[in-house]
């Protein structure tokens, strides 16, 4: 009895201990063939490399920054990737303020930016020793839209955008006919950025001239085709962003033009739609002198083929004669002035 | 169903006509509380079906074998994928190495090894407090600690140039270890409690030490329950986006992670980028990715249900 009892009881034992053992094997399986891919992916990349490399660059670019900005950072890099398989650039998104903190303390080579340095961000830099240059790549605007049904919404000036966007106008300015006597009395109807977003604070510095200073009571989201429904659904409204939403919902929203100058990519790139703002990036110079792919890189972006790249993704170019000074901002850095 | 042989409601005293207009509103009330608990059940599944019909529309525009195998691009028609899915492998890979040990070990440490004092408890308590911590938090946490590797006093822990594990798949793994620890602590601790104290007495009993209890018993007979636990966090962790951009996991990666230090993108990150664009091709590029991770969700769901089905009937053999 006692015998059998313990017999059945190593027995159990051994049913048992063979379930961890299994599992362990089913582990090993799995860290088998997930190496396995590693392994695989690792080489034909390298052949991949070695098939078509046209140029023995090679080494890491560590890009980040502004979301605006980061369309044209990546078409450049697909590109540059493309024609130089064994460099790795690799372009973050932690938005123009993120990405100077990372730039100052040397973690990125080079910082998307779609507004200029601040001085405190100067001083971080200059706190660890960090050279950089500014290089303007294009121009942004912020397209004024409305709904495309609006007959009267044509044409505003600097000054009725302040009066209709104004911290002021909060729970005033509620009807069109506040703004131009010529209006119908219909309410306003305003859709806008969130706060956080640097579109806010450039509009609201341009329109109200204090960064930040807007009226409240107007519809935020972060996400821009939300605002394009909502203008799409009221013909009394307004509201604001980036001009390539405008561009990619034309059939939707139409254009208000300011001071009688519409948005496009000619009027933009030569400053005279006021709504315009400069997109740069920061290049480290010591990763210019000392890093040949960096130097490539850079060199490649405000090459012709590399600039192009700024329209192909929605923005405006920079005027002619002033990308040939950028491009002499550039040489001297390399050269080391 | 029989009401007349039921004690209590002879007891209440009340008049038959007023008994039977009671007992209707009695079944009113039941059926009302089955109509509830049937809503509660559907809205999941209703939300299930307006997700999967929302990206059906536009998700499967994408799908294609190069989706699979590009990198990004600013072109939506060539613009792949594979970036996204092989960090999100690697990531996925040390997670699972790492936070298994140190999951199991911990609960089993609670359950079967500490004492039950106030240190205990506060242990215990910390844990399931932890559970509750927003991921960004966790994200903070990974920063310091694990891509720039200082504790916040003293210097940073370097190897030559390199402090911390930098921005790379090491440092995305550790990060949402410790955001999945607590959970995976959690349902291995409940797994361990579930297997009845008989089977520890017994093996204690035929003299075997603790070692030989809970390696050969207890663990066993617990391994469907953890791993269960086990893939569900997994499954959170996969498509947690907020801890991985604080560390700074990148949008534009156009090659493979080859190593733990590498620098890697992740399924949800792209996703979130290309939902951000204002072009409407690249909305139907992120549902497309968004189905991809949908799948891979759904399949790891039912490799857990797999597990415990299979194994709950092995073990209890």
């Amino acid at each position: 009895m006692n015998q059998k009892k313990l017999e059945r009881n190593r027995l159990s034992l051994v049913t048992a201990s063979t379930i961890p053992l299994r599992w362990f094997s089913l582990l090993g399986i799995i860290a088998v063939l997930v190496m396995a891919t590693v392994a695989c992916g690792g080489d034909s990349a390298s052949s991949s490399g070695s098939d078509s490399a046209s140029s023995n660059l090679s080494g890491g670019i560590a890009i980040d920054g502004s979301s605006t900005v980061y369309p044209i950072t990546e078409a450049v890099a697909e590109e540059f990737q493309i024609a130089h398989p064994d460099t790795r650039v690799t372009v973050g998104v932690s938005g123009t303020g993120g990405g100077f903190t990372k730039f100052c303390t040397g973690e990125t080579d080079i910082s998307d930016a779609s507004r200029p340095i601040k001085d405190k961000e100067v001083a971080m830099c200059a706190e660890n020793n960090i050279k950089f240059i500014e290089l303007r790549v294009g121009l942004d605007g912020l397209a004024v839209v409305k709904n495309k049904a609006n007959n009267y919404l044509d044409d505003l000036t600097m000054e009725q955008l302040a009066i209709v966007w104004g911290p002021d106008s909060e729970e005033v300015i509620m009807k069109w006919n506040q703004v131009d006597a010529s209006f119908p009395a219909e309410d306003i109807d305003l859709y806008g950025p969130g706060t956080d977003s640097g579109t806010f604070d450039f509009f609201t510095e341009e329109v109200n001239g204090e960064g930040g200073a807007s009226r409240g009571d107007y519809t935020p989201s972060e996400d821009d085709n939300v605002l394009v429904t909502g203008l799409a659904g009221n013909k009394h409204s307004m509201g604001y962003f980036g001009f390539a939403y405008y561009a990619e919902n034309m059939d939707k929203l139409g254009v208000v033009k300011i001071d009688g100058v519409a948005p496009s990519n000619e009027t933009v790139g030569d400053g005279s739609y006021p709504l315009s703002r400069p997109l740069y990036i920061y290049v480290s110079v010591k990763s210019l002198q000392e890093q040949e792919q960096v130097r490539e890189f850079v060199n490649y972006y405000l090459s012709d083929e590399g600039i192009a790249m700024v329209t192909e993704v929605g923005y405006s170019n920079v005027p002619a004669d002033e990308l040939a000074g950028t491009r002499a901002t550039l040489a001297s850095a390399i050269a080391g002035n | 169903m029989s009401s007349e042989n039921n004690p209590s409601r002879v007891r209440s005293g009340l008049g038959s006509s007023d008994f039977r207009t009671n007992l209707a509103f009695r079944h009113l009330k039941g059926r009302m509380f089955y109509l509830l608990c049937l809503f509660g059940s559907l809205v999941g599944i209703l939300l299930l079906v307006t997700l999967i019909n929302d990206i059906r529309q536009d998700g499967f525009s994408y799908m294609s074998k190069h989706f699979f195998t590009n990198f990004p691009s600013r072109k939506p028609e060539i613009a792949g994928f594979h970036g996204a899915i092989m960090g999100t492998l690697w990531v996925m890979g040390i997670v699972a190495i790492t936070s298994f040990p140190i999951g199991v070990g911990a609960a089993l440490y609670l359950e079967e090894y500490a004492k039950r004092n106030k240190l205990t408890s506060l242990i215990q308590t910390n844990i399931s407090n932890l559970a509750g911590v927003p991921s960004i938090v966790f994200g903070i946490l990974g920063l310091q600690l694990f891509v720039r590797g200082t504790i916040g006093y003293g210097p940073a822990i370097c190897i030559g140039e390199q402090c911390g594990f930098g921005r790379s798949v090491m440092s995305g793994a550790l990060t949402l270890t410790l955001l999945i620890l607590p959970i995976v602590i959690v349902a291995a601790q409940e797994a361990i409690k579930s297997v009845p104290p008989s089977i520890r007495e017994a093996s204690y009993g035929v003299g075997a030490t603790k070692w030989q209890t809970v390696s050969s018993h207890v663990l066993p007979q617990a391994m469907p329950g953890i791993m269960t636990g086990m893939i569900l966090a997994l499954s959170r962790a996969i498509g947690e986006t907020a801890p991985i951009i604080m560390i700074g996991a990148l949008t534009f990666v156009a090659f493979r992670p080859e190593g733990p230090l590498d620098p890697f993108t992740a399924m949800p990150i792209q996703v979130l980028n290309w939902i951000s664009r204002p072009q409407a091709a690249f909305h139907d590029l992120a549902a497309t990715g968004i189905v991809v991770l949908l799948v891979t969700l759904l399949t790891m769901n039912t490799i857990a249900v797999l597990i415990r089905v299979k194994l709950g009937r092995s073990s209890s053999r």
